[in-house]
């Protein structure tokens, strides 16, 4: 049965490297996959999305609507804008951070201020994760990608994997330490 | 051994396994990670080139010599490169020679969407297409072997799911063809009228041998299931359509895609009961299908506009429902790509927002983006080069009809090495009062940051010369009162440089200087470099605000600056009446 990722969020909050890790992992542990990343125009700020799916035998990299098993928003109002991906009964992971867009800035439209509460009513496995906190704990702010990561392992149930040793492989060695208790702490919240 | 690899990444295998020796390419997404990736095989000498026309030529030269060949590009690049591209075809190879377009469905970050396949037949030469990451690998030892049988360049069509998406790939050795012996041979390689007119017969005997190949080659193959249901396609369109029916159609999956397989169709169709062709933007495949008199179902059903999924493919033939999907009653602000924080075009617009009377023809790069609100710099986005060219002709035009509009032209330091140096001499011949402005950030950034002939490094990670964009300007005859050089992060020192371009004359030159706020080494040296907001000075005035900064927001009734974001250009600083702001650190 093939398993199906969203992962949204904003330009620049280290989605890709963090698909990455979980693409790497999937591999090892002897799935098909296919991962999907789409370069926009911006360099940082705008949209981004990238889509992974694994099983025995993947054709697709794109996911449909109401296919995701689990959509995993880097940023708290780009969950509502993808919502339709998520399959019914999926999961949703929301990282409750708020990166205001041009629109926003300069006051031409709001940022809706009952997004964590409307996503509540509405999906009844979501699982909200304060990832900034959690990775200024650890010291890095910028390991939030990580965290969230380490949550989307736990909502696939993958956390029995070695993911210490797929951490290792990819990254360099500075790196290391703080990813692997980064996606620990992801998991645990 | 596998490995997890993009198109991308495996095309750049492909090309080394192959025992490719040189590669050259102008970066254009969604092609660029392919030179990227073989500059990491020391085996290839690879380079930037100034544009897809002349890394095409390089390409053409390199495999004259004997050398197995690659250039890439993204779809509009082929059509910069197309006057190589129909030449070489006549002359054809001596070592194989493959030419990678790069479309993009669905324009994630593209201009148009033209569908690149039909440049093998308008060129005469044949064409293969990979749908996945194992076949991008495959595909491209095919193509060399069959450009050097056939004696012809390989068009390699991929598109952006198949460049950017990831998959597994078995992986190979590099085996070493060396480079051919060159041997003079002017009917073959210089291509006068008595020459070309020998060979265009050539060419369209070639083509026959193709298609005869074409219908007992690898690359196409059918794969019996359900024969209720027939689909011929190709590409990503061809993982899309397995997704949905499995085994419950059966497949003439095609990868040679010109010369198309004509024995091959009339088979798979005669077989079939119901006969679909799925492929994304045009009906190329179908169109052939159709003047083989075969009966089939393709655009009736499959969109041509934007990019395909299986979804789409889905309900299209199989009629089937949308699954249940969930909507949050939540009204989602949009989110356009922007500026990035301490961007260094920014400066620029912003000083040039003053004039409402100003028209700016903008071109393809990061300052496409100067149109978006609130900065709002921007009337035209061409194609590469015409941020120039369309100055000069807007300029005529108003003056042929009485109107006074002054025109700032606008290209980026990789565009003008592109096609910017040709519009500028336009202008300057042609007595054009534009104003040029070159927005010199000293990388190709949209495209991820790659050197160009203006960084002194090149792709392979040599030191090279610098081409002075300066006095290349002052070399075409840009007088020294009519060019100014700034540094955009300096708002007085630009918007006097823009006053006097706004009053000027005869053509105007603005060079900005500033290295892109995103280049590794200037995230490092502005590392500890930030602005912040003096709440009691601040009169909520919003003008900071105005210069468009994403990490400068207004929340809670209170404008603040995102330390994480900022690198301390000080625009906002330069803006603020009240002295609000301060930066921290040199």
């Amino acid at each position: 049965m093939t398993k199906s990722i969203l992962f949204v969020g904003v330009g620049g909050q280290g989605i890709i490297l963090a698909s990455k890790i979980l693409t790497e992992g999937l591999v090892r542990f002897g799935y098909d996959v296919k991962m999907s990343e789409v370069h926009g125009m911006a360099q940082r700020g705008g949209s981004v999305t990238t889509q992974v799916r694994f099983g025995e035998k993947v054709y697709s990299p794109l996911i449909g609507f109401g296919e995701a098993d689990v959509v995993v928003a880097f940023e708290k109002v780009e969950a509502p804008r993808w919502i339709s991906y998520l399959k019914d009964g999926g999961s949703l992971v929301v990282n409750d951070y708020e990166i205001y867009s041009m629109p926003v800035l300069i006051g031409k439209e709001p940022y809706p201020e009952d997004v964590l509460e409307k996503l509540e009513e509405r999906i009844s496995k979501l699982k909200i994760i304060n990832a900034a906190e959690a990775a200024e704990k650890l010291g890095n702010i910028k390991t939030q990608n990580i965290v969230l990561l380490g949550a989307l392992i736990k909502a696939l149930e993958l956390e029995n994997m070695d993911w210490a040793q797929v951490v290792k492989d990819i990254l360099p060695e500075k790196m290391q330490e703080i990813n692997i208790k980064a996606i620990k702490a992801g998991m645990e919240i | 051994m596998k490995k997890i690899m993009s198109g991308n990444e495996a095309i750049a295998r492909g090309a080394y396994e192959a025992g490719c020796t040189v590669a050259a390419a102008y970066p254009g997404t969604p092609s660029t990670e392919i030179l990227e990736n073989i500059a990491n095989y020391k085996e290839i000498y690879s380079e930037w080139s100034t544009n897809e026309k002349v890394a095409t030529e390089v390409a053409c030269g390199a495999s004259i010599a004997g050398a197995r060949a690659i250039t890439t590009m993204k779809h509009v690049g082929l059509n910069v490169a197309a006057d190589p591209l129909f030449t070489i075809a006549y002359e054809g190879v001596n070592g194989g020679l493959i030419i990678v377009t790069a479309d993009d469905p669905g324009m994630h970050s593209s201009q148009n969407e033209q569908d690149n396949r039909f440049y093998a037949p308008h060129a005469k030469v044949a064409m293969v297409e990979p749908s996945d990451s194992q076949e991008c690998k495959d595909f491209v030892k095919y193509a060399y072997e069959i450009s050097e049988k056939f004696d012809t360049p390989i068009l390699f069509r991929t598109t952006t799911r198949v460049n950017h998406s990831k998959g597994l790939v078995e992986q190979g050795e590099r085996v070493e063809v060396g480079v051919r012996p060159y041997t003079k041979n002017n009917k073959k390689y210089i291509m006068t009228p008595a020459n070309s007119r020998a060979k265009h017969p050539e060419v369209e005997e070639r083509l026959k041998k193709l298609q005869e190949y074409s219908n007992n080659c690898p690359l196409n193959r059918i794969e019996w299931g359900n024969k209720k249901i027939g689909i011929i396609t190709s590409g990503i369109s061809y993982q899309y359509s397995k997704e949905v029916f499995g085994d419950e159609a059966s497949f003439l999956k095609i990868g040679m895609s010109y010369p198309l397989p004509d024995k091959m169709i009339r088979e798979f169709a005669a077989t079939v009961e119901e006969l679909y062709i799925v492929e994304e933007n045009d009906p190329f495949i179908e169109n052939y299908v159709k003047t083989l008199g075969i009966k089939c179902t393709g655009k009736e059903l499959i969109p041509i506009c934007g990019e395909l999924n299986p979804d789409i493919i889905s309900k299209a033939i199989l009629k089937t429902e949308d699954r249940k999907m969930y909507d949050v009653d939540v009204k989602v602000p949009p989110r356009p790509p922007v500026l990035c924080p301490g961007c260094p075009h920014r400066g620029i617009f912003y000083a040039i927002s003053k004039y409402k009377d100003i028209i700016a023809t903008s071109d393809i790069g990061c300052y496409t983006l100067g149109m978006v609100e609130p900065l709002n710099i921007g009337d035209t986005v061409i194609c590469m080069g015409a941020g120039f060219t369309a100055a000069i002709g807007f300029e005529k035009a108003a003056r042929m009809g009485n109107r006074k509009n002054k025109i700032f032209g606008f290209v980026g330091d990789s565009t003008f090495f592109h096609s910017g140096i040709t519009g500028l001499i336009d202008a300057v011949y042609n007595n054009s009062p534009i104003v040029a402005v070159i927005l010199d950030n000293s990388i190709t950034a949209m495209t991820g940051h790659q050197e160009n002939p203006g960084t002194g490094k090149t792709l392979m990670g040599e030191i090279a010369q610098v081409i002075d964009i300066e006095k290349l300007v002052r070399a075409i005859g840009i007088k020294s009162e009519n060019l100014r050089i700034v540094d955009p992060y300096n708002l007085p020192e630009t918007e006097a440089a823009v006053k006097e371009a706004y009053n000027a004359t005869e053509p105007f030159v603005i060079i900005t200087k500033q290295p892109c706020a995103l280049i590794k080494e200037v995230q490092k040296k502005r590392a500890h470099m930030y602005s912040f907001i003096h709440q009691d000075k601040c009169k909520k005035c919003k003008a900071c605000i105005r210069i468009g900064c994403p990490a400068i927001s207004f929340k809670n009734g209170q404008i603040s600056i995102d330390r994480s974001m900022c690198n301390g250009c000080e625009l906002c600083k330069q803006v603020c009446k009240f002295d609000a702001i301060e930066k921290v650190g040199e």
